[in-house]
C-alpha cells in the first residue's frame, strides 16, 4: 500500500521538481551559518574571513565601531551583496549566495534597514497588508481580498507593534519610534524565520526604547532576531549573546559581561564609546 | 470582485454620475431642442465634445501611470497615435473605391506611390473587429516591449521620461516617411464611414461622441478598479519607496510593466476615438510637444485623483479652443501662465482645490466620523 502511495507521488519522482520554498532545515539548531566570508570594496577588505552562526530562536545582538562591517554582513544575508569568497547557509537546505533578494525575502528572512522607510501615502493598515506574505505576482495582486485570517493577523500585529489607534492614519504622520515599529510589524507580516533589524533605537525616547526592547526580546523564541546596534545600555538590555565585529571579522562573543571585560574589546570598542560617553 | 469595488466609492458614483448628466444633457440639447433655438447644441459642439472627452481619456491613461505609478510619460502621445492609426487604417479600408483614384483595394496615397499590392501590416484591416482589436494591441503591444527593456533595466524617473520624449520623436520621423507605408506626412484622412454609418451624418456624430463618453467611463472604472486593489496599493508604494517594495518580495518591474501597458491600451482607445471624429491622423500627434502637453493637462486637473486628469483635459482644451478662435497668437502664453499659476496657488491642481473644499463642508456638515472605508 505504501509503495502503491509512493509511486502515485508524481511530484516526487526528481528531487529537484520540489518548490525551493520547503521548509528551512534547522534540525541541526543553526538557522544561519557564516563560514570564511570575505568582501572587498576596491582593495578594502570589508567582511574578512568572517565566521558567524546563528541558532533558531536565537536573540542575538551585534556591535562593533563604524566600519566594522555590520551592514555590510546584513547585505550580505539578504542577497544584496555578493561576497568574493565564503559560504552562507540559511538552515542546512538553503545556499543564499545562489539566490537574489525576492527569493531571499520570500524564503522567511526579513530586514529592517536603519533608516525606516515605510510607505508614507499609506495607511498603517496597508501598509502591513503590502507586507503580508500572500501571492506577490501581478494578477493575483490585482485581484487579491483579505480573508478573516489574514485581518486577524494583521489586527495582532497591530496590538503587538502598539499601532491598532493609528490603522487608518497615513503612514507619513507617524513619529520615528512609530516609523520603527511599523517597518518591524511589516517583517513580522511576512512570519519570518529570521530578522535582521539594523539600528532599532537610534534617535528613540528612553520610553520608545523600552517599548522596543519589549517588542524584540517578545519575538525571540518565536523567530531569531539578529539586531545591530550602537546602544550600549539597549544591548544590555536585551541581549543574551552578543558578538564583536571589528575590521570586518569576529572580535569576541559571548554574554554582555564576558565580552565587556575582554581586553582586545575594551581597546577597540567599548573603551572608545565609554570615554565619548 | 475587484472590478465592481469603485461603484462603493463616493467620488466615482460622482463622476459617473456628472459624466452619465453631461452626455444626456448634450444630446437631449441636440436632438429635442430645434436649431435656431439659443440652447441648441449644434453638431460641430457635439464633435468638439466628442474630441474632449478623447483627450480626457488620454489624460486618465496618463494619470495612472504618473499620478500612481511616479512614471512622468513623456511619450503617451505616441501611444495615442499608434491607436488613431490602427482606427484610421480601419477607415481607409471602408473608403474602397470610392477614393480618388477608384483602386478598390489600395488607398490613394498608396496609388500615387505607384505601389502594387497591400503590405503585410495593411492586411486584415478591412475587418472592423481586426481593426478594433489593434487599437488595442498596436499600442499595448509597443508598450509591452518598450516597458519590459525599459523596467527591467531599472531606468526611471527623469531617464525614463527622456527615452519616452525619445520614443514619440523616433515613431514620428518614422512615420514621416512615405516607404513607412502610412501615408507619410499627410497621414490618413479622407475617411467616409464607419462601420456603415456616414462618418459626416450628425448622428454619426453624436454617436461618436457617446461612444468617448462610455469609453471613458469604462476607462474610468477601470483605472479606479486598478488604483483601489491591493496592486494599487502597491503602484503607490514603488511610486514612493521602489527599493523598500522590491524587498517585500514585490516584482516591481511586472507591476509598472502591466500599469504601463494597460495605460498604454487606454491611449490608444482614445486615439481611436480622437480619428474619426477629427477626420484625420498624421505624423504630428506624435510630436513630443503633444506629450509634453497631455502632461500639463493632468498637473493642472490634479495628479493622481484620475478625475482630475479629465477635469484638466477638457478645461485646458475648451481654453484652447476659445483661445485659438479669438487670439491665437496668445494661446502658448495663455497655457504658460496657467500652467504657472496652477502651479504656485493650487500645487494639487483643480482637483486639489474641489477636494479641499469637499473636506471642509463635510467637516462643518456632521462632526460624526466619516463612513468607515474598508482597505
Amino acid at each position: 500500500m505504501s509503495l502503491i502511495q509512493s509511486l502515485a507521488q508524481r511530484d516526487r519522482v526528481f528531487d529537484f521538481m520540489v518548490p525551493a520554498e520547503s521548509p528551512v532545515d534547522v534540525r541541526h539548531g543553526p538557522i544561519l551559518y557564516m563560514e570564511d566570508v570575505t568582501v572587498t570594496f576596491d582593495g578594502f577588505k570589508a567582511i574578512n574571513d568572517l565566521n558567524l552562526t546563528v541558532d533558531d530562536g536565537e536573540l542575538r545582538c551585534i556591535i562593533g565601531p563604524n566600519g566594522a562591517g555590520k551592514t555590510t554582513m546584513m547585505d550580505i544575508i539578504t542577497g544584496k551583496t555578493r561576497p568574493d569568497q565564503g559560504k552562507v547557509w540559511f538552515g542546512a537546505r538553503h545556499n543564499l549566495l545562489t539566490m537574489n533578494e525576492p527569493e531571499i525575502a520570500t524564503l522567511g528572512i526579513g530586514r529592517k534597514f536603519q533608516k525606516p522607510t515605510v510607505f508614507e501615502a499609506l495607511s498603517v493598515f496597508e501598509n502591513l497588508e503590502l507586507a503580508m506574505t500572500a501571492d506577490k505576482r501581478v494578477l493575483p495582486t490585482l485581484i487579491a481580498r483579505l480573508d478573516g485570517p489574514a485581518r486577524e493577523w494583521i489586527d495582532e500585529v497591530l496590538e503587538m507593534t502598539g499601532l491598532a489607534e493609528l490603522r487608518r492614519r497615513p503612514a507619513g504622520i507617524l513619529s520615528h519610534g512609530q516609523k520603527q515599529w511599523l517597518e518591524i510589524g511589516m517583517l513580522l507580516m511576512q512570519r519570518p524565520r529570521l530578522l535582521l533589524v539594523d539600528e532599532p533605537v537610534a534617535g528613540m525616547t528612553e520610553q520608545e526604547m523600552e517599548r522596543t526592547a519589549e517588542l524584540l526580546t517578545g519575538l525571540a523564541g518565536k523567530q531569531s532576531v539578529v539586531v545591530v546596534e550602537h546602544d550600549m545600555g539597549f544591548v544590555r538590555s536585551i541581549a543574551r549573546k552578543v558578538t564583536v565585529l571589528h575590521q570586518g571579522s569576529v572580535l569576541a562573543e559571548g554574554s554582555m559581561d564576558q565580552v565587556q571585560s575582554d581586553p582586545r574589546v575594551i581597546e577597540v570598542y567599548l573603551g572608545e564609546s565609554e570615554e565619548a560617553a | 470582485m475587484w472590478l465592481t469595488q469603485p461603484f462603493n466609492e463616493r467620488s466615482t458614483q460622482l463622476f459617473i454620475g456628472v459624466l452619465l448628466a453631461a452626455m444626456t444633457l448634450v444630446t437631449l440639447l441636440h436632438v429635442v431642442v430645434p436649431a435656431g433655438h439659443p440652447l441648441h447644441v449644434n453638431a460641430y459642439t457635439v464633435n468638439l465634445f466628442g474630441k474632449y472627452l478623447s483627450y480626457a481619456l488620454l489624460a486618465v491613461a496618463v494619470d495612472l501611470v504618473w499620478g500612481y505609478l511616479g512614471i512622468l510619460s513623456l511619450g503617451h502621445g505616441a501611444f495615442f497615435a499608434i491607436g488613431g492609426y490602427a482606427m484610421g487604417m480601419y477607415l481607409m479600408r471602408q473608403i474602397g473605391d470610392r477614393g480618388t483614384y477608384g483602386d478598390p483595394v489600395l488607398p490613394d496615397f498608396m496609388v500615387f506611390l505607384s505601389w502594387e499590392s497591400l503590405p503585410w501590416y495593411w492586411l486584415g484591416f478591412d475587418m472592423a473587429w481586426f481593426g478594433f482589436l489593434m487599437v488595442l494591441l498596436a499600442p499595448g503591444a509597443l508598450a509591452l516591449v518598450f516597458g519590459f527593456l525599459a523596467f527591467r533595466s531599472r531606468v526611471t524617473g527623469v531617464y525614463l521620461s527622456i527615452i519616452t520624449q525619445a520614443l514619440t520623436f523616433a515613431l514620428m520621423l518614422a512615420f514621416y516617411r512615405n516607404e513607412m507605408g502610412f501615408g507619410g506626412s499627410d497621414g490618413l484622412t479622407d475617411f467616409r464611414d464607419i462601420l456603415g454609418f456616414n462618418l459626416r451624418s450628425n448622428e454619426t456624430r453624436l454617436g461618436l461622441f457617446l461612444a468617448s463618453g462610455v469609453a471613458l467611463g469604462a476607462s474610468y472604472l477601470l483605472c479606479r478598479a486598478i488604483v483601489g486593489s491591493k496592486l494599487g496599493r502597491v503602484c503607490v508604494a514603488t511610486r514612493d519607496a521602489e527599493a523598500r517594495t522590491r524587498f517585500l518580495g514585490y516584482r516591481v518591474e511586472r507591476f509598472q510593466l502591466f500599469v504601463f501597458v494597460v495605460s498604454a491600451m487606454l491611449a490608444g482607445l482614445a486615439g481611436a476615438l480622437y480619428v474619426p471624429q477629427v477626420g484625420i491622423i498624421n505624423p504630428s500627434e506624435f510630436s513630443p510637444l503633444f506629450s509634453i502637453e497631455i502632461v500639463l493637462w493632468v498637473a493642472l486637473g490634479g495628479r493622481a485623483t484620475l478625475y482630475g486628469a479629465v477635469i484638466g483635459a477638457i478645461l485646458v482644451n475648451y481654453a484652447k479652443t476659445v483661445f485659438t478662435g479669438v487670439m491665437p497668437d496668445a494661446w502658448l502664453f495663455a497655457l504658460g501662465g496657467m500652467f504657472v499659476l496652477v502651479t504656485v496657488f493650487l500645487p494639487k491642481g483643480v482637483a486639489g482645490l474641489l477636494a479641499y473644499r469637499f473636506k471642509r463642508r463635510r467637516d462643518e456638515s456632521d462632526a460624526a466620523p466619516g463612513q468607515e472605508v474598508t482597505p
